[in-house]
C-alpha cells in the first residue's frame, strides 16, 4: 500500500514539475530534451558538490 | 496640487494619500463617515501576485520561448514541416512579416493549448450544453471530430446571466411567431428601408426600461460603439478612456480623429488629474479650450469582474463639465435591485449620464446594442450614425426576443419570472464568490458582479485547466496573453441565473479537484477552513 501510495506521489510531484516549468504543453521530444539536460546539470552540480566540497571544507577550517 | 472647492477639511489635509474633494461629497476611500456618494459598501478586491508564483511564471515564459525559438529554426532549416502561412521565396528580401512577438507568441505557444478555444457547440448554450469531441492527431495543428457529443456540459463561460438563452418558453414562441409574419432578413439599412414597426416598439421599450427620454438599437453591439463614438467626437476634442476598456470602444475613438488620453482603471485620482489639466491648459499647442470632453467607461468590466464607481465619476462630471459614455454591456440586466444596470445598484438618476449604451447580447439572450439619452442626442444620431446609414438593422425575431425578454424583466408580462431571475442571479453570484474565496483562490473584482475571474498564472496551469475542467464535464473559459497582462492569466466563469444551487456545487467541486490537483489555491488571506494542501499535509492526508 505504501509503494503505491509513493508512486501515486510522484507521479503528483513530476505533473507538478511539468506544470510549474511549463513542460507540460511541449511535445514528449521536446520534453525529453529539457529533463535529459536538465539532469545532466543536476549530476554535474552534484558530482562537483562531491568532489570538491570535502576539500574546500577543510581548507576553510584548518589555517595551517 | 489639488484643493478642495467646497468647504470640506479634507482638501487641506496633505498627510493623507488623498488631499482632495470633490463638490460637496466626498469620498468614501480616505474617512469613513465620507460614504455619502455610496448607498452600500463597494468591496473589490485585486489580490496581489505573490512573488514566488510571479518569478515562477516568468520562467515558465522563458522556457517556452526557448523552446519556441528551437521550432522555429527547425521550421526553416525544413527539418519540420511547416503548418503556417510563410512568405513565399521571392519575398525573402522584403520586410519580414511574421517577426514580431505577438506572432511568435500565437504560432509557438498559443497553438500548443488551442483545444480549450473555439470548441463547437451542439446545442443552445444555456446552463447546460452539448459539445462536439474533437481530437487532434498533430497537436492542434488540425481538429478531427470523432462523432461523438459530450451530453449536458455545465456552462460556466457564456454570458447568459439571466438564462435567457433557451430554446424553449415565450420567448422562443415569440420570436418564432415573429418570424413567421416578418422573415428573418431586413435587407436593408436602417435609413432605407429597414426601419421596421418592431424597432420602434423596442426603441420605446428600451427608453422606458432605461428611465431616460429616448433610445435607438443597432444590429450589433461591437458596431453600436465603433460605429457612434466617431458621430459624436472629432477633432478639437479630448476622449479620457479607463485603461481597460474594450477594444470596440477604443477602435471607436481612435476612428474620431479626437486626441484620446487613459487614466488607470477605475482610479478616480488619475481622472481628476486629466480633467484638471484638459480644463487649465486646453488644447496641445494653442490652449485653447476642448471643444467637448468625454468620459468612456464600462459598467462591468469583464477581465478584472470590476464594477465602475459611478457616484465619484458623476460627480467629476458635473464638477469639470464633461460628458459621460457608459458602456453597459455586461451590466444591464445583471446588476441592481430591478435589473435595469449600474445606475440602479448605484441608485442614481438615470438623466445624470448624457449617454447610454449598452448590448442585448448578454442577459437578453439576442444580439445588438441601443444608445439611449436625451432626445437630441438620438435624433442626431438617427441621422447621423454610420451603423444607421450603412449597417443592415436588426432582424425581426432578434428584436422580438428582446422585447419579450425585457418585458420579462420588467414584469409586464404578468409573472414574476423576471424578478425571480434577478433575485437568483445576485444570490448565485455571491454564494460562487464566497465559496471560492473560502477555498483560497485569487479573484479578482467586486463581490456583486456576476463575472468572476480566477486567476492562474502559470503558461502550463491554462492549458491544464481548461482540459482538466472538461474532463470532469464543465466547460470553461480561460484566458491568457494579448486579452490579459502577460502573467496574469484566468479562468473566468460567467455565473447565471439559471444555474441551480447542485449546479453551482458540482462546478464548485470540480473546481475545488482541480485547484488542489494544479495548486492554484494562492490567496494568502483566508486561511483558516481549509485543509492544508501543501508537500506536507499531502502525504499526512494519504496515509492510510
Amino acid at each position: 500500500m505504501d509503494m503505491k501510495n509513493m508512486r501515486e506521489f510522484m507521479g503528483w510531484l513530476y505533473y507538478q514539475y511539468l506544470l510549474i516549468t511549463g513542460i507540460y504543453v511541449l511535445e514528449p521530444w521536446e520534453q525529453s530534451i529539457f529533463n535529459t539536460l536538465l539532469f545532466t546539470m543536476v549530476a554535474m552540480v552534484i558530482y562537483t558538490s562531491y568532489v570538491f566540497v570535502p576539500i574546500h571544507e577543510i581548507m576553510i577550517l584548518s589555517p595551517y | 496640487v489639488f484643493y478642495c472647492v467646497s468647504e470640506c477639511d479634507f482638501g487641506k489635509d496633505r498627510s493623507s494619500g488623498l488631499n482632495w474633494c470633490v463638490g460637496r461629497g466626498c469620498l468614501g476611500n480616505h474617512h469613513a463617515s465620507c460614504t455619502s456618494l455610496y448607498k452600500k459598501p463597494f468591496v473589490e478586491s485585486f489580490e496581489e501576485t505573490p512573488l514566488l508564483v510571479a518569478v515562477l511564471t516568468y520562467m515558465g515564459y522563458g522556457i517556452l520561448t526557448i523552446f519556441g525559438y528551437l521550432r522555429d529554426f527547425l521550421r526553416d532549416w525544413k527539418f519540420e514541416k511547416c503548418h503556417l502561412a510563410r512568405e513565399r521565396e521571392e519575398q525573402k528580401d522584403f520586410v519580414p512579416l511574421y517577426q514580431d512577438f505577438e506572432n511568435f507568441y500565437t504560432r509557438n505557444l498559443y497553438m500548443r493549448i488551442r483545444d480549450n478555444w473555439n470548441r463547437p457547440i451542439h446545442s443552445v448554450p444555456g446552463a447546460k450544453m452539448d459539445l462536439v469531441e474533437r481530437v487532434t492527431p498533430d497537436y492542434n495543428w488540425t481538429f478531427e471530430h470523432t462523432g461523438k457529443v459530450l451530453k449536458d456540459v455545465i456552462n460556466m463561460g457564456s454570458y447568459n446571466y439571466l438564462g435567457f438563452a433557451e430554446n424553449t418558453g415565450t420567448c422562443a414562441d415569440a420570436a418564432s411567431e415573429c418570424t413567421v409574419k416578418y422573415g428573418v432578413g431586413v435587407c436593408s439599412s436602417r435609413q432605407e428601408t429597414g426601419n421596421l414597426d418592431k424597432h420602434e416598439e423596442l426603441e420605446k421599450l428600451v427608453a422606458r426600461f432605461l428611465g431616460v427620454e429616448s433610445s435607438m438599437v443597432f444590429g450589433m453591439g461591437f458596431a453600436t460603439n465603433s460605429m457612434n463614438i466617431p458621430a459624436l467626437m472629432g477633432k478639437g476634442c479630448l476622449i479620457l478612456s479607463d485603461e481597460l476598456n474594450h477594444a470596440s470602444l477604443v477602435l471607436g475613438a481612435r476612428l474620431s480623429g479626437a486626441t484620446i488620453r487613459v487614466f488607470k482603471h477605475n482610479n478616480m485620482q488619475s481622472l481628476e488629474k486629466l480633467l484638471w489639466d484638459a480644463v487649465v491648459h486646453g488644447q496641445p499647442r494653442t490652449h485653447r479650450p476642448w471643444k467637448k470632453i468625454l468620459i468612456l467607461v464600462e459598467g462591468i468590466y469583464s477581465m478584472e469582474g470590476s464594477i465602475v464607481r459611478l457616484p465619484e465619476i458623476i460627480a467629476l462630471k458635473k464638477k469639470y463639465k464633461a460628458y459621460l459614455y457608459l458602456d453597459e454591456a455586461h451590466s444591464i440586466g445583471a446588476l441592481g435591485p430591478r435589473g435595469r444596470g449600474v445606475v440602479d445598484y448605484f441608485g442614481l438618476d438615470p438623466c445624470d449620464i448624457d449617454i447610454m449604451m449598452g448590448t442585448f447580447t448578454k442577459s437578453f439572450g439576442s444580439a445588438g446594442g441601443y444608445i439611449g439619452g436625451k432626445k437630441d442626442l438620438v435624433d442626431y444620431l438617427r441621422l447621423h450614425s454610420h451603423s444607421a446609414v450603412y449597417a443592415t438593422s436588426m432582424s425581426p425575431p432578434i428584436t422580438q426576443q428582446i422585447i419579450t425578454s425585457m418585458k420579462c424583466i420588467m414584469g409586464e408580462d404578468g409573472t414574476t419570472l423576471g424578478q425571480e431571475r434577478l433575485c437568483q442571479l445576485s444570490e448565485n453570484t455571491t454564494y460562487f464568490r464566497r465559496r471560492l474565496h473560502e477555498m483560497g483562490f485569487i479573484i479578482y473584482g467586486n463581490n456583486d458582479s456576476p463575472v468572476v475571474p480566477l486567476m492562474l498564472y502559470m503558461p502550463a496551469k491554462i492549458g491544464a485547466f481548461g482540459r482538466e475542467m472538461l474532463k470532469r464535464n464543465i466547460g470553461t473559459v480561460v484566458v491568457g496573453f494579448p486579452a490579459t497582462p502577460i502573467i496574469e492569466s484566468r479562468a473566468r466563469f460567467c455565473v447565471s441565473a439559471a444555474h441551480t444551487r447542485e449546479m453551482l456545487d458540482t462546478a464548485l467541486n470540480a473546481i475545488s479537484e482541480v485547484g488542489d490537483l494544479l495548486q492554484l489555491k494562492y490567496s494568502r488571506k483566508n486561511r483558516h477552513g481549509r485543509e492544508g494542501t501543501d508537500l506536507f499535509s499531502y502525504l499526512e492526508s494519504h496515509q492510510d
